[in-house]
């Protein structure tokens, strides 16, 4: 297995797919550019798409209407429960219906800054411009987007940015885009053009002569692994949050699909890079297996508190204003409630941390209405807020109306994720990475309502143009499926799984990803630190050999075995924990949602290092056991200037 | 099923209707049976518009029969397994007992035809003397359970069979939900006292 | 719901006795299983029992009982079990969204999967519900190659049927209504997707293929017909109106009629 005590720096890594001139006219000149297929031939192009989510959903969709033989898997039982589903608040997009003064030049610039200057500019434009397109082609699929009584589609602002752009379906936005991108895939299956396997998980890429020639799968309820060959492979299998074992990801989804192709060539680009959302309801104790969002909106009324005084126990009615320190308000009076989510998160850890915490561990902050509720009344903060105090309700007991909610941050949206060109192309010819899958067009931190965005943008309207321009330019003789690449491929996966059956010992698969996941949040979580970093680097290889040595998984190969499909996605995440500790540990400066202690100013403020850190850290594997050598992207800002962020 | 119920709803309407004219004595419901066989005429022969109406109630309660039993086979291989632990319907004792009411009814209807129309079973059998079969049927104290326990039955699939007819044929709407299932019960009531009032009359004497 | 009685302090915990339906295969036969819990916390949520019984099912060398999950936020559809024969539970919600505090120290559960001839049972409680995606698949969208979209205000859309489309389609594919209703019946599911998508102006083209088409393939697969039992309604976690179905028969018969012209 990988240890990595050290790593080695190659040769730089450039995007050579992004054409350069003006901005504004890179991705129509790159659609030019690109090489197409004739419609005639399309159909004897195979491709595989990973994963059902907004960005697989949308890709497997139009390269099928397009006529390409579209394979597609995802590990629920329906393409329609991806984890894009949960999405809550919105999608962004310049559509500047409001005549606010936005334009896709204004959520471009938003968006690089909003990264803090750790993604590409080309990128982020063309994702500016698809947004428009996005919303056209959803409100022609029947997406019920929030309308006006005029009839037109509503809009609201949304995490801090100035103007009103992002579309909305009530709190389930998610939901009603995915399942629009569903309906898509639907009627494509029906027509004979997507193969769909439902409950089919990739284990594995197999690359033939340098190039991504297909995938193993197992077919979660007869165990069956099956080879699936084609002419490009897309993932597009979600983000890797669930690493830390809380999270607000669903819980089977896993980094599996991409940590493979890693494995098999593929770079990973800035894996440490993770969101962590400040507005989560708290853990509630050792039981707890997932954390739930609850929108970031609620900040705008709520105001953050803690007790002045340290372990007060005293129930919240009880402990007077003037004992009460409202941090946010105190420490950034200008933005006050309202600083961005990584600076929201860590003052909260940093109080907590502190000994102000409330409720189970002193793991919680308040989020109070008690001044809304007597400034606006009762009633108007329950037409606003209703259905997020109901859910708040019904998982805590507790009446949001007369008593502060109590709420924490929780890992949220991995940034990271395998490298890719400006053609959403991997370091494997013919391995495209799409959604949250790649290292994503948001830099060091995320904005709200990007994701959606992004997700669409690749899968409806990138990727098909850039694919057809690689499927044009190479060959593809058929892989004989008795290749010994396709062999090989087999072969790791069975003995895999095989070993994780034998083992039979004497702790569960979930007592490992616990114990991982903890780890994690202290170290590599919220605040990272030189010595915490080295000692997660040192604990993680004990707690992986650990786990190859104790761990137990009942029943078979052969069956439905959930056990086994978690040890496996474990193992993987007990490899991949380390890249993003020894990505987080060489990365000395602050940055978006990585904050490093020893990079700060003296008001506790990060202190970003575009001197030594304006790259992309994308980590070439080496092989089991041997240092990854680590290829920088140079990021060039010609339009956007880099800045210090201040919120104070 | 919603089709064929809702003109066998209709003719009930009518039927009760016209039975509450026992009320008016012998004279008055005999010419109305009379009546009943000249409905049409001249433009149809005598009694056309009676057997008219016997061949699309007879058609109607067969279709409606068969419909219920290929609908019940349907259902109930839907739900091959059953539920170990069943806790109380939460849907109205109407609505679970339609299968069983419609038996019911079905064999009431049997009964009541070889009892009024063709007189086989009448304590009394006089043909042409409606009123007077009617009286001596609620004579016998069992004649009086068949028909009310038979009413009982009609009002319940009634009040869900209304308000599910209009549903099933999408006349059912947000507006007009609470109208409809008022109208049921109403129409399930009218029925179920209307019919019942006359075994009831006969056996307290209001009507000899 | 239940007042502020737990939350923050909650210390209680409770021993339960569940009954769990156990199916190894398809094939297989299957059967109640008596287990007993304990330490069982109300702030808990019933997946959450489960994974705890698993665990020790696990330590103990028996396999784990088998289900559905993913979100567990009541988004996702993924989850659902008939809870002391009722689907997700005693509350209007999703199994992952019941916490044990609607239950009490010393009660049996009962747990079984949901049971329709459509959704055959995998294991334990996972159930195949494939065929509510194929009575999607038989028309349960509006075409719209991508790319070919007009811009989004060339057609506005009353506010009215815009918030009457968002209701439908919020549910979530759960199957909760089939595995409810008497007659293993997808009248709910297939209603909601079809009113959902018929009241659009965008949807308008393909209005009748579409209900007509759904409601073959829902006939096909296997579910039975409705007899407005109205337990459907009642059990589904994202309140899918039993109005749903009337309206969805009456685009039906309008497009039954239309076509034969
Ligand atoms: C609670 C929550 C709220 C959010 N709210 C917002 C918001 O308001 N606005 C916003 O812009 N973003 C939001 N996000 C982020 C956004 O939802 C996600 O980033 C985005 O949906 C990811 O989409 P995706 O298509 O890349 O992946 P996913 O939707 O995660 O889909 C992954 C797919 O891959 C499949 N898969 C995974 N691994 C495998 C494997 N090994 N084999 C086979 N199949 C596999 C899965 O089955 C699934 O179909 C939110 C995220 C969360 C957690
Ligand atoms: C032959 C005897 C009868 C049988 C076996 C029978 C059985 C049934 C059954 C099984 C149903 C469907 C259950 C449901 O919708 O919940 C039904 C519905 C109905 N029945 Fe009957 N019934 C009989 C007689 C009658 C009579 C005499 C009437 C006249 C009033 C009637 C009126 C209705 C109506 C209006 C419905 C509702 C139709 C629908 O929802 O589609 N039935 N019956
Ligand atoms: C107490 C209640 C009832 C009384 C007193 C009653 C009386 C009668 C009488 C006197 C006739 C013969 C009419 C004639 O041939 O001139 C008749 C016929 C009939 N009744 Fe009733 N009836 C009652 C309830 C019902 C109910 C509940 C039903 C149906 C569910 C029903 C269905 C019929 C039918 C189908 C006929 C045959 C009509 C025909 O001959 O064409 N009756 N009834
Ligand atoms: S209608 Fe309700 S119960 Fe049925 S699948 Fe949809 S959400 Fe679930
Ligand atoms: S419970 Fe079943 S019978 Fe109809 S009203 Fe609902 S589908
Ligand atoms: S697990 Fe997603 S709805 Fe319950």
């Amino acid at each position: 297995m990988t240890t990595y005590t050290s790593y080695t720096v190659g040769d730089p890594i450039a995007d050579t797919k992004a054409p350069d001139g003006p901005i504004a006219e890179r991705w129509s000149r790159r659609r030019f550019e690109a090489k197409l297929v004739n419609p005639s031939n399309r159909r004897k192009h195979t491709v595989i798409v990973v994963g059902t989510g907004l960005a697989g959903g949308s890709a497997g969709a139009t390269l099928a209407e397009q006529g390409y033989r579209v394979v597609q898997f995802c590990y629920q039982d329906s393409p329609r429960r991806a984890h894009s589903i949960a999405a809550q608040g919105g999608i962004n997009a310049a559509k500047n219906y409001r005549n606010d003064g936005d334009s896709v030049h204004r959520l471009f610039y938003d968006t690089v800054k909003g990264g803090d200057f750790r993604a590409r500019e080309s990128n982020v434009h063309r994702l500016a411009e698809a947004s428009v397109e996005i919303i056209d082609q959803c409100v022609a699929q029947g997406v019920p987007f929030a309308r006006e009584y005029g009839g037109l589609l509503d809009t609201r602002s949304f995490g801090g940015v100035q103007v009103s752009r992002t579309f909305y379906a009530r709190g389930q936005t998610g939901q009603q885009l995915l399942l629009g991108a569903y309906q898509a895939l639907s009627r494509q299956i029906e027509a004979g053009n997507v193969e769909m396997h439902a409950r089919t998980e990739m284990l594995d890429l197999i690359v033939v002569d340098g190039r991504a020639r297909g995938i193993v799968a197992r077919d979660l309820v007869t165990g069956q692994i099956s080879v699936h060959l084609a002419d490009a492979v897309v993932l597009a299998s979600g983000g890797y949050g669930n690493v830390f074992y809380l999270s607000t990801n669903a819980k089977n989804s896993n980094a599996s699909a991409i940590w493979r192709a890693h494995r098999r060539g593929a770079y990973f680009g800035n894996p440490c890079f993770t969101q962590i959302h400040p507005t989560c309801i708290p853990r509630s104790g050792d039981h707890q297996s997932k954390l739930t969002l609850m929108s970031e909106s609620l900040r705008n009324d709520g105001r953050i508190w803690v007790p002045k005084a340290k372990a007060d126990t005293r129930s919240p009615d009880q402990i007077p204003e003037a004992e009460r320190d409202y941090y946010l308000e105190r420490i950034y009076p200008s933005f006050g409630n309202l600083v961005p989510r990584d600076i929201a998160s860590r003052a909260a850890k940093v109080v907590c941390d502190d000994g102000h915490g409330v409720g189970p561990g002193g793991q919680g902050v308040y989020l109070d209405f008690g001044d809304a509720i007597a400034r606006m009344g009762r009633d108007k903060v329950a037409e606003k807020y209703g259905n997020l105090f109901e859910m708040y309700e019904r998982i805590t007991a507790e009446d949001p109306y007369s008593r502060p909610m109590r709420i924490y941050p929780a890992v949220h949206y991995t940034m990271g994720g395998l490298w890719v060109d400006y053609d959403l192309s991997t370091t494997v010819p013919g391995l495209f990475a799409i959604g949250e899958a790649n290292f994503s067009d948001h830099g060091a931190n995320r904005l709200g309502a990007s994701a959606l965005m992004q997700g669409l943008a690749d899968g409806y309207f990138v990727l098909p143009a850039t694919l057809n321009d690689y499927l044009a330019r190479a060959s593809h003789d058929a892989v004989e499926p008795d290749h010994p690449a396709v062999a090989e491929a087999v072969a790791d996966v069975e003995d895999r799984l095989n070993l994780l059956l034998a083992i039979d010992g004497d702790r569960t698969p979930d007592s490992f990803h616990r114990e991982l996941g903890e780890l994690l949040w202290d170290e590599c979580g919220m605040a990272r630190s030189e010595a915490g970093l080295h000692k997660a680097l040192d604990r993680i290889p004990e707690l992986r050999e650990e786990f190859w040595r104790r761990v137990k998984v009942p029943g078979t190969g052969a069956e439905l075995n959930q056990s086994l499909e978690k040890a496996n996605r474990i193992s993987d995440y007990l490899e991949l924990a380390e890249l993003m500790c020894l990505d987080a540990l060489h990365r000395s400066e602050s940055c978006g949602g990585h904050f490093r202690v020893e990079s700060q100013a003296a008001d506790g403020e990060a202190v970003r290092d575009d001197k030594d850190f304006s790259y992309v850290a994308a980590w070439e594997f080496t092989g089991s056991g041997s240092a990854p050598v680590l290829h920088k992207e140079a990021l060039d800002f010609e339009y956007v200037h880099p800045t210090q962020r201040s919120y104070a | 099923m919603a089709g064929t119920g809702v003109l066998m709803l209709l003719f009930l309407v009518a039927h009760m209707l016209g039975n509450l004219k026992v009320f008016f004595g012998p004279e008055e419901f005999n010419s109305y049976a009379g009546w009943l066989r000249t409905i049409g005429e001249p433009v149809l022969h005598a009694s056309w518009f009676l057997w008219l109406q016997r061949f699309g109630l007879i058609a109607c309660v067969v279709l409606h029969g068969v419909a219920a039993y290929q609908l019940s086979r349907r259902d109930l291989a839907a739900r091959p397994t059953r539920y170990q632990h069943r806790p109380p319907a939460r849907a109205s004792y109407a609505t679970r007992t339609m299968r069983w009411g419609g038996v019911i009814l079905a064999l009431f209807i049997v009964w009541h035809i070889l009892d009024l129309t063709t007189l086989t079973v009448n304590p009394l059998g006089k043909p042409h003397h409606p009123y007077e079969n009617v009286v001596a049927d609620f004579q016998v104290w069992y004649v009086n359970v068949i028909y009310i326990v038979a009413m009982l039955a009609l009002g319940f699939h009634i009040r869900h069979g209304f308000w599910s007819a209009a549903q099933t044929l999408g006349a059912n709407s947000r507006d007009r939900d609470r109208l409809l299932k008022v109208t049921a019960n109403v129409l399930a009531v009218a029925l179920t006292a209307g019919f019942i009032a006359v075994p009831v009359a006969v056996m307290i004497g209001v009507v000899s | 719901m239940t007042a502020a009685t737990h939350g923050t302090t909650s210390t209680s915990t409770m021993k339960l006795t569940l009954r769990i339906w156990r199916q190894h295969s398809p094939e297989d036969g299957g059967s109640m299983v008596t287990y007993q819990i304990e330490g069982v916390s109300p702030d808990m949520s019933f997946l959450e029992m489960l994974d705890v019984l698993n665990e020790d099912l696990i330590l103990r060398g028996e396999e784990p009982v088998a289900f559905d999950h993913d979100c567990r936020e009541g988004i996702c559809g993924a989850c659902g079990m008939v809870i002391n024969g009722r689907a997700h539970g005693p509350e209007r919600t999703t199994t992952c969204q019941l916490h044990m505090r609607q239950f009490s120290d010393g009660d049996t559960i009962d747990i079984e999967p949901w049971r329709a001839a459509a959704f055959p049972v995998v294991k334990d409680l996972v159930v195949d519900r494939s065929a509510l995606d194929r009575v999607i698949q038989a028309g349960g969208y509006i075409t719209a190659p991508t790319g070919s979209a007009p811009e989004a205000h060339a057609t506005a859309v009353p506010k009215e049927a815009a918030d009457f489309a968002f209701e439908h389609a919020e549910c979530i594919g759960c199957g909760a209504c089939v595995a409810a209703c008497p007659n293993g019946s997808a009248m709910l599911f297939t209603s909601a997707k079809v009113n959902h998508l018929n009241v659009l102006p965008q949807g308008a083209p393909e209005r009748e293929g579409r209900v007509l088409d759904m409601v073959a393939a829902m006939d096909e697969e296997g579910f039975g017909g409705c007899t407005n039992s109205g337990e459907c309604t009642i059990a589904c976690p994202k309140g899918i109106p039993l109005q749903s179905i009337a309206d969805m028969n009456r685009e039906f018969f309008r497009a039954a009629t239309k076509r034969r012209r």
